[in-house]
């Protein structure tokens, strides 16, 4: 990428990229060094950071995204940091911010915009749907576009109508839209290292009850892990994690799911039931082989996802499952899923969402007799 | 405290950079900024449907709204690309109705917009076209036959938006023009002064993309020209169900940026209009809106009837106007165009209808597996599968053909 943006952002009195490496190289060396406790609000900032001081044609752009750093804070800080130019805040127009960015990327840029929540992403459907799934296959793959599409996605934090959407199946059904939910606070680093790597574009879906979510990373070990990933060229794209090994069940599970996966697995170890948890991670591209090998060995399945259970991501699992796994399965695959109705209020929403309780219960009922 | 003292730093900064801009609008042309943004009182005209050359006075021009008559060789180039334009709109047709072409949405009529939304801009600008603006593409350089691939059914586009510089034909209307927008802020980001054409029609003012597209480019400060062709129908609805607003350049003033009409069967008012815009954008005066005021002379496409929706005597009183005529009337009388010339030209003219008619009429093979090849830059096993499928499906049908040849042949 040319020097000229430096220049530019020097000339409009921004700051310029060249103080702003340092300013982030000292906030870097700042970062304390080996394992800490971060939030996965703070490992997609870095991410989206890193992101930024490798490759000066990631731009960030979305509402509210600049100086208030979005409202969940995931961008906090790029503006300062890297200037105007790089960071910035859109009118209100989510057809708009995916529309300019489809420009962008035809033109040399590397977008990570943000919706603000999964429900008001649907202005952009079309831009969505139309031009940013298909415009490397019209081309015939003369294009491409490396954008993502971040949106904070599903419930479980009291939200209002329109703010707990669990919206994947929409763009998993679409054919040229990659579609990763990460499930861990590592994974928030890579997984977003990786899909702003991507020249595919890639429907980010972060589960926003997880922001807050601490776990014990290193975040210096993961970025070095990165680079050293994309130098040698290989990813962790496509690839589903095995989040706990067990031997009795498999428990099925994405983004916001997988807590409480693993939560019903620990309740069900003290009744003497191993179950394995598989982190789907990436739905499309969907890892046949790390699921399809987990039920063969345990015989029985679970999918879990907070997202209705109609014609969903969890319905295209079970059917994946069942075409691979029949003769290893020892009762059918049971789903525990959000129910088919609207996203329920703040005051319902504990009845709406799969819980341990339930997980174990569909457990329960996986013909241990036979 | 600190967020909401940045905010108003902000504020403060693109406040001051529109005053600039708009300071500078003033200064330039000696107007007020609302008389730079609202759309001369009468469109800009400058030759009249008989050829004839309109007295300063009666071009429309207004101070501030002055447009100099561009030069006799950009005239005659122009007028060049009006009759192959002409002949392959209707070579185009020609073809549907052979069953060559599955559809073509013909800009008959509209070949001066076509051919001055081309003309105007440099080999480093950018254009992004609608399903309509084959011509305009063409013009612009992309091999006709690649152009019409779109219409001929065996893949979605035929050419490489990068080699040329333009958008692939936008079906959905208005998306593209956000496109454009995108294209021309990372060319500003990057310090480049490329400026972006982008092109819709009448009925698509009133999707939520062009205002949104608009409303992005006025505030982000972007050299985007907004082409709108006003061919008065979107399929069978007309204008008046569209828009109740003076114009549609008047629209262009509630955005912040400055609006135009122009009469758009006259080339040579098309290409003063549109120079001045692209000359205003490159420096730096932000976005601009242009309507040109003209006709689809023909149905929406092979499968539309429009004897259901409007009068015949309508579509006459535009044919007198014709774009095409009226340009060689007026060459012709300035002695820039002789016998000699015009045979040229429309030997140039049949040799693009050839060249279409043999490109569309061979049979190209279709190859199966690019069904899979171009979805993803990075193959997905899912689709490894269903290519090796297909692959496996094809393997088994050419087997069978083939013992049944044998079989035949004993």
């Amino acid at each position: 990428m040319s020097p000229t943006i430096t220049t530019s952002s020097e000339a409009n009195g921004n700051v310029s990229v060249a103080t702003a490496r340092a300013a982030a190289s000292a906030a870097a060396s700042a970062e304390a060094a080996g394992p800490q406790l971060v939030t996965m609000a703070k490992a997609l900032n870095t991410a989206l950071s890193d992101a930024m001081h490798a490759d000066s044609s990631v731009l960030v752009f979305g509402e509210d995204v600049g100086m208030l750093g979005g409202v969940f804070r995931i961008t906090d800080g790029l503006t300062a940091t890297f200037g105007e130019q790089r960071c910035f805040d859109t009118p209100l127009a989510e057809s708009g911010i995916v529309g300019m960015a489809v420009g962008m990327a035809i033109n040399g840029m590397r977008p990570v915009i943000e919706m603000q929540f999964d429900a008001f992403a649907y202005p952009a459907f079309e831009q969505i749907i139309s031009h940013v799934a298909k415009m490397h296959n019209r081309t015939k793959g003369a294009v491409k576009l490396p954008l993502v599409i971040r949106i904070p996605y599903g419930g479980g934090i009291g939200g209002v109508e329109h703010h707990c959407d669990s919206s994947e199946a929409y763009y998993a059904h679409t054919a040229g839209l990659k579609v990763y939910t990460p499930a861990t606070v590592a994974d928030g680093y890579t997984m977003l290292r990786e899909a702003i790597d991507s020249d595919d574009p890639v429907i980010f879906m972060e589960p926003k009850k997880m922001y807050w979510t601490k776990d014990t990373v290193d975040l210096a070990d993961l970025r070095s892990q990165h680079k050293a990933n994309a130098a040698a060229g290989t990813s962790s794209e496509g690839r589903a994690a095995v989040a706990r090994p067990g031997t009795d069940a498999t428990l099925i599970a994405y983004g916001p799911s997988v807590p409480t996966a693993l939560a019903a697995a620990e309740a069900a170890a003290l009744e003497g039931r191993s179950l394995e948890v598989i982190d789907v991670r990436s739905i499309v591209p969907f890892d046949d082989e790390t699921v399809s090998a987990s039920v063969r060995k345990t015989g029985r399945a679970v999918v879990i996802a907070e997202a209705h259970g109609f014609a969903s991501v969890s319905s295209e699992i079970v059917a994946r499952v069942q075409e691979r796994c029949f003769h290893h399965l020892a009762a059918p695959i049971r789903r525990v899923t959000g129910f088919d109705v609207p996203y329920p209020a703040p005051k319902l929403e504990h009845y709406y969402l799969p819980g341990v309780d339930r997980i174990l219960d569909a457990v329960d009922d996986l013909q241990w007799e036979n | 405290m600190t967020i909401s003292a940045n905010h108003t730093a902000q504020d403060q900064d693109r406040t001051a950079a529109v005053e600039d801009a708009l300071t500078e609008a003033v200064t330039k042309f000696g107007i007020t900024a609302e008389d730079y943004m609202l759309p001369a009182r009468h469109q800009i005209e400058m030759v009249d449907p008989d050829g004839r050359l309109k007295s300063r006075a009666e071009q429309g021009a207004e101070p501030g709204h002055e447009y100099p008559v561009p030069g006799d060789d950009e005239l005659l180039a122009a007028y060049e690309h009006l009759v192959v334009g002409r002949r392959v709109n209707d070579q185009n047709s020609a073809l549907v109705r052979q069953g060559r072409m599955a559809v073509y949405p013909s800009s008959h009529g509209q070949e001066a917009c076509q051919v001055a939304a081309a003309l105007c801009l440099s080999k480093s600008d950018w254009m992004f076209p609608t399903y309509r603006d084959a011509v305009a593409v063409m013009t612009r350089g992309v091999d006709p036959v690649q152009v019409m691939t779109i219409f001929r059914g065996d893949w979605h586009s035929g050419y490489d938006p990068l080699q040329h510089n333009v958008g692939i034909q936008c079906t959905p209307l208005t998306t593209q023009l956000l496109h454009g927008v995108g294209v021309a802020h990372a060319a500003k980001l990057r310090g480049e002064d490329t400026v972006v054409l982008a092109m819709c029609g009448d009925g698509a003012t009133s999707e939520g993309d062009f205002h949104e597209a608009l409303n992005f480019a006025a505030v982000f400060h972007l050299p985007v020209i907004f082409f709108v062709q006003n061919n008065k129908y979107a399929i069978s609805v007309p204008l008046a169900h569209q828009s109740v607003a003076p114009s549609l350049a008047h629209k262009a003033v509630g955005y912040g940026m400055a609006g135009e009409r122009v009469d758009g069967n006259d080339v040579v008012a098309l290409l003063a209009v549109l120079d001045r815009a692209v000359k205003l954008a490159r420096e730096g005066s932000g976005p601009l809106l242009v309507e040109a005021n003209t006709y689809r002379m023909q149905a929406h496409t092979n499968a539309d009837d429009d004897t259901r929706y409007r009068e015949s005597s309508e579509v006459a009183e535009w044919r007198a106007k014709d774009p095409v005529n009226r340009m060689r009337a007026y060459l012709t009388d300035r002695g820039l165009l002789d016998d000699d010339g015009e045979v040229r030209i429309r030997e140039h003219a049949e040799a693009v209808a050839s060249q279409l008619r043999e490109g569309l009429s061979e049979d190209v093979p279709v190859e199966p597996q690019e069904l899979f090849r171009h979805v993803f830059a990075r193959q997905t096993p899912q689709l490894k599968e269903q290519s090796a499928l297909l692959a496996d499906e094809l393997a088994r049908d050419a087997a069978a053909q083939n013992s049944a040849d044998q079989e035949a042949g004993k």
